[in-house]
This record gives structure tokens, C-alpha cells and sequence, in this order.
């Protein structure tokens, strides 16, 4: 086993626990962690894959924000663990058997028969001074230039959607209007006696 | 070396988990989120395989825009999840029923 395999199972198995774990730890929190070790350790395996701009990517973008987004929405929240949690063994089962189910199925289908090494060999490694970075640019900002944009268009879309969403105004709130404190004249409207009856305790 | 079999192997069982994922917690909306995530990583780490092996760019440019789509959607189902546990005080599945369905 040469140590690129070796490498390359390690990161896997790591990928595979820390899913397992997200999807079964009672603390939703937790889970966010687990996840945050999941996407590291895929960015390793992207690694291997010759994409590092993508690994990268994969780190600042979604370590860096969505996760840490994630961690902060699910501190906000007071959330009720115990009655989420019902009805979790209940579906463990059923759980079980679909996922050993499905990844059998996937794995007759996309196993070594149809794309081992001997159907798919493997590409020759790029020299030192290849980068990954300048080709995915050169294409992404020529070929895919107009895919490229509404990518961006999203973004914007996700931004006013999520500020439109949680920004409220709150009624309730006591605060001194600046523009009446400036305008206010010496006389009458500085001082305003009343006579009123003290508080009775 | 590494067989483009193996990364699609690894795909294909991650993407099983998080689907028990969904089935195991389907009341707290957050973790189903966070499968929907995992779900999206195994379909990643298949078009970056895909890439290297076919020695073709466009599987990573696309696997740069699954990013870009699924950050968006994080952030915007974040963002419901917020305006629903203010008026639900609750983000338990069984709980949005205000539609009746």
C-alpha cells in the first residue's frame, strides 16, 4: 500500500465517522462540530484529487462561514433537545437498513467493476509548477463567464433574502428622538410642571 | 493508486448516512440542514474525482457553483429558521402544520 492510498483511506475513514457522528449526537451543536471535521477532512481528499483551489475554497468558505453561521444560529436558539429527540430509536431501524440499502446499491453500480483502475487509470500527476488556481480561473472567467455571474446574483438574492427575512421593527422599544431634542426652545418648552398626587405605596 | 472507484465508493456511503440522517432526525430542522450539507459534500467529492480521472476542469468549476448555491441556501434557510422559532418558539417539524397539509 503506497502512502497515497494510505493517506486517502485515513481522510476517508475520518469523513465516515465524523457523518456518522453528526447524524447521530443528541446536541445539535455537536453535530455543527463533527460537520466542521467532516469538511477538513474531504478538503484532504480534494487534495489528493489535484483540486486544491477547491479544498481551499471548501475551508474558508464553508468552515469559515456556513459552519460558523450555523453555530451561531443554533446558539441563538433555545432549543428543546429531549423533544426533538423523540422518536429517534424509533426510526434508528429504519434508518439503518435504507442507508446499508442504498450504499449497496450505489456501490454494485460505481464499484471497481465499472470504474476500477483498469476501466479509469489514473491520470499522471501535474508538475510542481502546475496551478490549479490560474486554470480553473482562466476558464471560469471565459467559458463560464455568464454562469459566473448569476452565481453571483444568487449571492446577492441570498443576502437581501436573509436580511429581509430577520430584520424586524420592534414597537416596543423607549428611545429619545435626536431631531425634537435640537428643535426644543428655552421657556415653555424646556420644562413642563404638572401636579400630580405621589405614588401611594 | 487510488481508483476512481474509491471516491465514488466513499461518495456513495456518505451520501447513504446523511439520508439515515434525514430519516433519524426528521423533527430537528437544524441537523436535517446539516444532512442536506453532507448529502451536497458526497455529490462534491463524486465531480472532483470525475474531474481528476476525465482530466477535465468543468467537473471543479461546477463543484465551485454547487458551493456557491448550497452557501446561499444555508443562509437563507438559516435565516426562516430564525423568523420561525420567533413565532413558534419551536423548531420542531411537527409543529409547522399552520398550512394543515
Amino acid at each position: 500500500m503506497t502512502l497515497e492510498k494510505l493517506i486517502f483511506y485515513v481522510l476517508a475513514a475520518v469523513v465516515l465517522a465524523a457523518a456518522v457522528m453528526v447524524v447521530t449526537r443528541r446536541n445539535p451543536v455537536h453535530s455543527a462540530l463533527f460537520l466542521i471535521l467532516a469538511f477538513f477532512a474531504s478538503s484532504g481528499i480534494w487534495l489528493l484529487a489535484e483540486a486544491e483551489f477547491l479544498a481551499i475554497v471548501l475551508v474558508l468558505v464553508y468552515v469559515g462561514a456556513v459552519m460558523v453561521l450555523f453555530l451561531f444560529v443554533l446558539m441563538m436558539l433555545d432549543i428543546d433537545i429531549a423533544v426533538l429527540r423523540a422518536g429517534f430509536i424509533k426510526m434508528l431501524p429504519l434508518g439503518i437498513v435504507m442507508a446499508i440499502a442504498m450504499a449497496a446499491e450505489l456501490i454494485l453500480i460505481v464499484g471497481p467493476d465499472n470504474f476500477g483502475l483498469e476501466k479509469y487509470a489514473a491520470p499522471a500527476r501535474h508538475a510542481a509548477d502546475y496551478s490549479n488556481t490560474e486554470e480553473l480561473g482562466s476558464v471560469l472567467y471565459t467559458v463560464y463567464m455568464y454562469p459566473f455571474e448569476i452565481a453571483a446574483v444568487i449571492l446577492l438574492v441570498a443576502i437581501i433574502a436573509a436580511i429581509g427575512l430577520t430584520m424586524r421593527r420592534r414597537t416596543d422599544t423607549k428611545f429619545i428622538d435626536p431631531s425634537k431634542q435640537v428643535v426644543i426652545k428655552k421657556g415653555d418648552d424646556r420644562i413642563r410642571m404638572v401636579s400630580m398626587d405621589a405614588e401611594k405605596g | 493508486m487510488i481508483a476512481l472507484s474509491d471516491y465514488l465508493i466513499l461518495g456513495a456511503i456518505l451520501f447513504a448516512i446523511s439520508v439515515a440522517g434525514i430519516f433519524i432526525n426528521r423533527k430537528n430542522v437544524i441537523v436535517l440542514l446539516m444532512c442536506v450539507e453532507l448529502m451536497l459534500l458526497a455529490v462534491n467529492i463524486n465531480f472532483v474525482a470525475f474531474s481528476h480521472f476525465l482530466q477535465d476542469t468543468a467537473g471543479q468549476v461546477f463543484v465551485f457553483f454547487i458551493l456557491t448555491v448550497a452557501a446561499a441556501e444555508a443562509a437563507i434557510g438559516l435565516a426562516i429558521l430564525v423568523v420561525l422559532f420567533r413565532s413558534k418558539r419551536s423548531i420542531n417539524v411537527e409543529d409547522m402544520d399552520a398550512l394543515k397539509g
